[in-house]
Order: structure tokens, then sequence, then C-alpha cells
């Protein structure tokens, strides 16, 4: 079986002459949920987007499903991104702003209506599909974004820091209610984040990243089996998996410096 | 204080004012019995509102009309001016400087070129209107076609919206708040557009406006009529401005403040 989305010997160089990515080579198998990590500018979000196709890669090989990018959107590759700011519509309401991408593939109002009540459930603003975003918290706006990416049923969710600008008590509660909706509908998920506990919390694989240039520096597995709830943040188990990343992101940040002294004039 | 009594007491204080003030003017004028022709009591000018009645109201209908068909075109005119200039950036900085070149130039100044120019009258007039009143409409469009939220339009594109798409769904929503408050600013400067041109047309007849009212009191050492004509031309001016800032308010305001 194909990976979901399989890189080989992916390359990134902006115009700028800057070296986002080195070969990367990643396989993304159906159901994983994994969390890149790493320093500041390692190229995380650069990764992400290629994933995305929103960036063209410079060198190497980008399969979706075993496919080339055309064929995504259709039944069963469908794919979802979710931006670090919720980029809602303000002049329109909840359910406006969350219906868009079936509107945009003009998706019949009929068989879009349910879709968004479903999808808003799943985020927990059944209460407010009718509000404006002005007139809800930064969490629920992020919330909103989150049931936009899920209305499209997407096989493949990317997240790049999506709950990076919320307050810790809000991000661990998504974080739960994140986990809970990806693991119990098997939905393969790239989440890209700068907290190496939330990675921990939410994935079945990190992905320890360093930069100059970027590259991919390791790999951390979890038992997808585990609960995600509070239980688990709290247990020793928690705690170990937390030390034993944090000693590799060390490593990483190391490799960085020393890559870094390597190249600077 | 709680936000309900202080919202009354923001409507209670000015009426207040006001009527303070008309209270002082008019003890003031019967006190030192001030002549009539010289400052008149506002008794004076309700009574020359009421006697003039007919002919105030049948100007008052001119300067509307005129003020509203500017209002009307320039609405129209800039907003396709603006739509079309955006499409290019060579085309806006080509044409700009002209928008601007029209926007400086005092149109008490150009006013007099247009009456002679056009033979109709009340398109004379329509005209000088309209040339001041266009300019926020062109302005504010344009620079509301530009903002659109970059994290919005890059979602629009990942989702391969159509031109079409972007511009109902995006550009023209993220244009609104600044195309209303153009048309708000707009709709004052068509009444200071009817007021000036009709000044210098100076015309009469079935076309004279309050302006002409004022012109035609002066001479006429009527200066109660001319509180009154200028009384009527404050009052279109708020009401202009009133119904513009309640259409703002419906159209946007549970989403975004009007920009003010
Ligand atoms: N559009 C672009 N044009 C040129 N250079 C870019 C562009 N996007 C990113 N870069 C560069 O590529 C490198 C990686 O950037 P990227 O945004 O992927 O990092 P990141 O890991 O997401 O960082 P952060 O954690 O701060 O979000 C950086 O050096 C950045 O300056
Ligand atoms: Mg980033």
């Amino acid at each position: 079986m194909s990976p979901v989305v399989g890189l080989w010997g992916v390359e990134k160089i902006f115009g700028s002459g800057v070296r986002a990515l080195a070969p990367v080579d990643l396989e993304i198998q159906p159901g994983e949920f994994i969390s890149l990590i790493g320093p500041s500018g390692c190229g995380k979000s650069t990764l992400l987007k290629v994933i995305a196709s929103i960036h063209p890669p410079t060198a190497g090989l980008v399969r979706w499903w075993g496919r080339d990018f055309t064929h995504v959107g259709s039944e069963g590759h469908r794919m979802a991104f979710v931006f670090q700011d919720p980029t809602l519509m303000p002049w329109a309401r909840v359910e406006d702003n969350v219906r868009l991408p079936l509107d945009l593939e003009r998706v019949p109002a009929s068989t879009a209506a349910p879709q968004v009540r479903a999808a808003l459930e799943q985020v927990g603003l059944g209460h407010v599909l009718r509000h404006y975003p002005a007139q809800l918290s930064g969490g629920m706006k992020m919330r909103a974004s989150i049931a936009r990416a899920l209305v499209t049923r997407p096989d493949l969710l990317l997240m790049d820091e999506p709950f990076g600008a919320l307050d810790e008590f809000t991000r661990d509660r998504l974080d739960g209610e994140m986990a809970r909706l990806c693991y119990e509908n098997g939905l393969t998920t790239v989440f890209v984040t700068h907290s190496l506990y939330e990675a921990v919390f939410l994935s079945s694989r990190v992905i320890v990243m360093a930069a100059n240039p970027g590259r991919i520096f390791g790999e951390y597995h979890i038992d997808p089996a585990i609960r995600r709830d509070d239980a688990f943040r709290l247990s020793d188990g928690f705690a170990h998996m937390c030390r034993d990343l944090s000693q590799m992101l060390t490593e990483a940040t190391h490799a960085t410096f020393a890559g870094a002294e390597g190249v600077s004039p | 204080m709680n936000p309900r009594n202080a919202a009354r007491l923001g409507l209670i204080a000015p009426v207040l004012v006001g009527l303070c003030t008309l209270g002082i003017w008019q003890a003031a004028c019967r006190l030192f019995a001030i002549p009539v022709y010289l400052f008149p009591a506002p008794s004076d000018i309700v009574a020359s509102l009421y006697a003039n009645g007919p002919m105030l109201l049948h100007a008052l209908g001119s300067t509307l009309y005129v003020t509203l068909v500017s209002l009307l075109v320039s609405v129209l005119l800039g907003t396709a001016i603006a739509v079309v200039l955006v499409q290019h950036r060579l085309l806006q900085a080509s044409f700009m400087p002209y928008v601007i070149i029209l926007q400086v130039t005092p149109i008490a100044a150009v006013a007099p070129l247009i009456i002679v120019l056009v033979k109709t009258t009340s398109m004379a007039l329509v005209l000088c209107a309209t040339l001041i009143a266009i300019f926020p409409v062109i302005s504010n469009t344009l620079i509301g076609l530009g903002a659109v939220d970059p994290g919005l339009e890059a979602y629009f594109r990942m989702h391969k919206a159509t031109r079409v798409q972007m511009l109902l769904r995006l550009r023209i929503p993220s244009a609104l708040p600044m195309f209303m408050a153009g048309v708000r600013i707009a709709s004052g400067l068509a009444l200071v557009g009817a007021v000036v041109a009709e000044f210098v047309a100076g015309t009469g007849g079935n076309s004279a406006g309050l302006a002409y009212e004022i012109l035609q009191s002066g001479f006429q050492m009527d200066i109660p009529r001319m509180f009154a004509a200028l009384f009527l031309i404050t009052v279109t001016g708020l009401v202009l401005h009133g119904g513009m800032t309640t259409i703002e308010r419906l159209l946007l305001g549970r989403w975004m403040r009007p920009v003010t």
C-alpha cells in the first residue's frame, strides 16, 4: 500500500538562496499523527507547504496516495490545511465561513448544510453557528478554522502551529479534542508545533528537524494505542517521553549550531 | 453610571445645549431689540420658514435632486473607475495623477467654466457636484479592493477559487467598509458641490435651489429667509449623513465597526 504522502530526496531552495530543505525523505502512513518539531527557521513550515503543494520542491519527488497532485481533492484523496491564524472572513457568519470550501467546490446547499452542522458539532461550536467571528474568543475562532478544514471530510489534515497563539489552558483543551478527533476517525495528520509537550501528547511519530540546512534529524515513536487524555499528560510515561524528546531536540539544536558555524563567514 | 444611563445622557446633553442656545439667542434679540434685518431671532426664522414654505420646499427639492443624482452618478462611475484601475498597476499609475488633479482643483474655480460649457443648467449643476463627490468613492474603493487579508487570499488560492469567486466572495466584501466610508464622505461633498454650483450659476426659475434662495434673500435684505434656507441646507446635510451612517451600520454593523 502506498503511503498517504511520500517525499523522496525533496529539496527546497528559495530564490533568495536559502536552503530551507536539504534532501528530505519521509513516508506518511495512513492513520499516523505526525508532529514536526525543531528550532525556529529549520524548515517545518516549508516542509508542510511542500506536502500541501503550496511550494513546489526544487528537487526530489512528492507523491500523494502514490499519484501526482492533480488527483488530490478527489473522493478519498482530500487534503485540508489549517493555518497559524484562523483566517476567517469577518463579514460571514461562522456557518458561512465553515461552508466556504464546499461553496468553492460548488457543493449544493442541501448537501453542504448537514456537513457544516456536523463539522461545527465536532469542534463544539454547534451553538454559535450564527455568530460573526468578531463575537468569538481566540480559541473559538481556531475551532471554527478547524471545522472549516473538517467539513471537506479530509483524508489528510495539515496544521501549521494552529494553537501557537493561544493560552496554555485553551491549547491543552484543544489538543485533547484534536487527539480524540484524529485518532477516533483514523485521520492522517501532520502537525507543526513549537511545543515539545504538545508533540508528545498528540503524536504517534515526532519528526525532529535541524536547521542550516533544514533536514530531518531524528524520529521519536509513541504508541498510537495510548489514550490521549489528562491522565496521560500527568503520567510518568509522558514525563519520560518528554525528557527523551527534549534530549533529542537539544542534540538537533547543537547540530544546527555546529552546521551554522561551518557555513558562516 | 451604567451604560444605558450614559447613552441617555449622551442624547439629552446636546439637546439641552441646543435649547439653551436658542433660548439665549431669542432672549438676547428681544432684550437688545436687535432689528430683524440685522440678526433675526429664532422665532423670526420659524415665521419666515412658515411664510416662505412652498417656495423654500421647492428650492429644497431642486438642491436635493442635484445632490442625490450626483451622489448616484459618483457611486456608480467612481466604483467602475476604481474597478478598472485596480486591474493593473500601470493603469492606476497612469490615471491616478489626473484623478488627483481633479480633486485638488477647487470646485468653485471650475464651476463657472462648466456653467458656460454645459447648456442645461441642471446637467451643469450635477456635473459640478459629481466632480467633487466622485473622488472619495474612487480612492476609498481602490484602497478597499487592495486591502485583502493575505491569509484569506492564500486560502482561496489553495482551494482553486476562480477569478469570479475571488472577486465576489473575497475582494468585494473586503472592500465594503472602505467603500461605504467613501460613499458617506461623497454624500456630504455632493451637497457642497450642489450648493457651490447653484451659487455660481445663480439661476432662478424652475431650477432655483436653496443657494439661490440665499442669494436672493441677501439682495432683498430678507435675513430671516436667508437663515431659513441655511437651516434647510444644514438639515439636508444631517439627514444625508444620518441616512448613510444607518445604511453603513445595516450593511457592516455586526461584523465590523464602520471606518471613520
Ligand atoms: N517564501 C520564502 N522565501 C524565501 N525564504 C523563505 C520563504 N519561506 C521561508 N523561507 C526561509 O526558509 C527557512 C525555513 O523557514 P520556515 O518558515 O520553513 O521555518 P520554520 O521551521 O517554520 O520556522 P518557525 O518555527 O519560526 O515557523 C528560513 O530560513 C526562512 O527564512
Ligand atoms: Mg513556521
